[in-house]
């Protein structure tokens, strides 16, 4: 079976590099799978899981990332990305009552803005750990 | 001549001060070495996102962008990166005295131009000054993660996306070595200095959705990352800064310890010699 190397990297240090069968996340555009010998590509990714299979499969919740794809490798950059190990599942939880919190309450466009990406950033974890 | 006892108190305190200064020293020599390992984590990342702008930017066709685009300068905001506390030679001086200068000779009033500030030295100098800070933080750890500082590069990238300001320029310490670090600016925005480094693309890519959607995306990513790349690369400075400035408060300690001690012998024999001659005066007298 083809293989392809993913490295996701984030600015406080590489995540992950390894090689996998398929990467399958969710850019900005809608659903998106790569598969060894995919054509030069980049696409913003969305505040989503990426889903990483192969022998050992991985789901890795990213926020600001976007994809590079080469032939033969996979590079996600994103401002955060994290294993389930790494995500602290109670300060997601946290983060996500107090952005619902936020979100009733009534407040000036940024602040509500800032309000949903935190939402999304939460809930995107706890997903991440949930269904690992 | 200062008696024995005055002397010895003053050996007694710059011996504990040399403790402190060696035990500094020695704290900013590991944070260094941390500070070192951190700045070099973040190269991936900062070397592939240059990677692919580049590509997209050097592509050429209808990459445009009002971050690429250099406007008629109303507003200069200038983002300098100072540290929380002193003691560190060199290393707040030298910024503050180059901001400053550079202030003073380009522009006449006050709207022209703006600060945002890191670390509490820069923000209170500029506050003393009367000169308009824009966005602040202090008490940033020693090593700061991309999530730290991640509101304020990215307000302040808004602020240029908003043309609030014009133009930014960066001033920090570059780490160059351990023992020397050297006072930088650069223009951040608008992203000028993009396609001159493009030279020899290695692939083109597809751009899903867009070019141009991408660019919205992935630009201001570009300059959060410079922004953090300048704050890593003075982190190191800093700490580099501050050990050698340690270092060299230790050195004149013992310098200080030695003389002193002379002064103190010297003291110490004048009192027995002065001693024996009054014993053998008096024993004179006896005879």
């Amino acid at each position: 079976m083809n293989t392809l190397t993913v490295s996701v990297v984030t600015p406080d240090g590489p995540v992950l590099e390894d090689s996998f069968e398929m990467v399958s996340c969710k850019a900005e555009s809608g659903e998106l799978g790569v598969l060894p010998g995919h054509i030069p590509l980049v696409a913003p990714l969305s505040i989503s899981a990426v889903r990483l299979k192969g022998e050992n499969p991985q789901r890795i919740a990213v926020s600001g990332g976007f994809l590079e794809v080469r032939p033969d490798k996979v590079t996600i950059l994103a401002q955060s990305a994290e294993r389930p190990d790494d995500i602290d599942i109670e300060r997601a939880r946290a983060a996500k009552e107090r952005a619902e919190r936020r979100l009733q309450a009534k407040q000036d466009e940024i602040d509500f803005r800032r309000a949903e990406l935190a939402l999304k950033r939460a809930l995107n974890r706890i997903d991440v750990v949930e269904n690992r | 001549m200062a008696s024995l006892r005055d002397i010895k108190t003053r050996i007694n305190s710059t011996q504990k001060t040399k403790q402190i200064t060696k035990a500094m020293h020695m704290v900013s020599a590991s944070k260094l070495s941390k500070a070192e390992e951190f700045a070099k984590a973040f190269d991936p990342y900062s070397d592939k996102i240059k990677e692919v702008v580049n590509s997209i930017a050097g592509s050429g066709q209808d990459a445009e962008h009002p971050m690429l685009q250099t406007r008629e300068v109303k507003k200069t905001a200038y983002f300098v990166i100072t540290a929380d506390r002193g003691l560190a030679g060199a290393f707040n001086s030298g910024i503050l005295r180059e901001v400053y200068r550079t202030i003073q000779e380009k522009h006449q009033s006050k709207d022209e131009y703006a600060v945002i500030a890191v670390g509490r030295m820069g923000r209170d100098f500029f506050r003393k000054r009367d000169i308009p800070v824009l966005q602040e933080i202090t008490g940033l750890s020693d090593q700061p993660n991309f999530a730290d500082i991640k509101d304020l590069t990215s307000e302040t990238v808004q602020l240029f996306i908003d043309e609030e300001i014009d133009e930014l320029v960066i001033f920090y310490n570059h780490f160059i070595s351990a023992i020397s670090q050297k006072v930088t600016s650069k223009k951040l925005l608008p992203l000028t200095d993009l396609q001159e480094e493009a030279g020899g693309t290695k692939s083109t890519y597809e751009y899903e959705p867009n070019q141009q959607e991408i660019l919205d995306v992935l630009l201001p990513q570009y300059a959060e990352s410079l922004i953090f790349g300048a704050l890593l690369d003075s982190k190191a400075s800093e700490h580099a800064s501050r050990m050698t400035a340690m270092k060299s408060a230790t050195d004149n300690a013992d310098e200080l310890i030695d003389d002193l001690s002379l002064q103190y012998n010297r003291a110490r024999q004048a009192a027995i010699t002065q001693e024996i001659t009054e014993i053998v005066g008096g024993a004179a007298a006896l005879e």
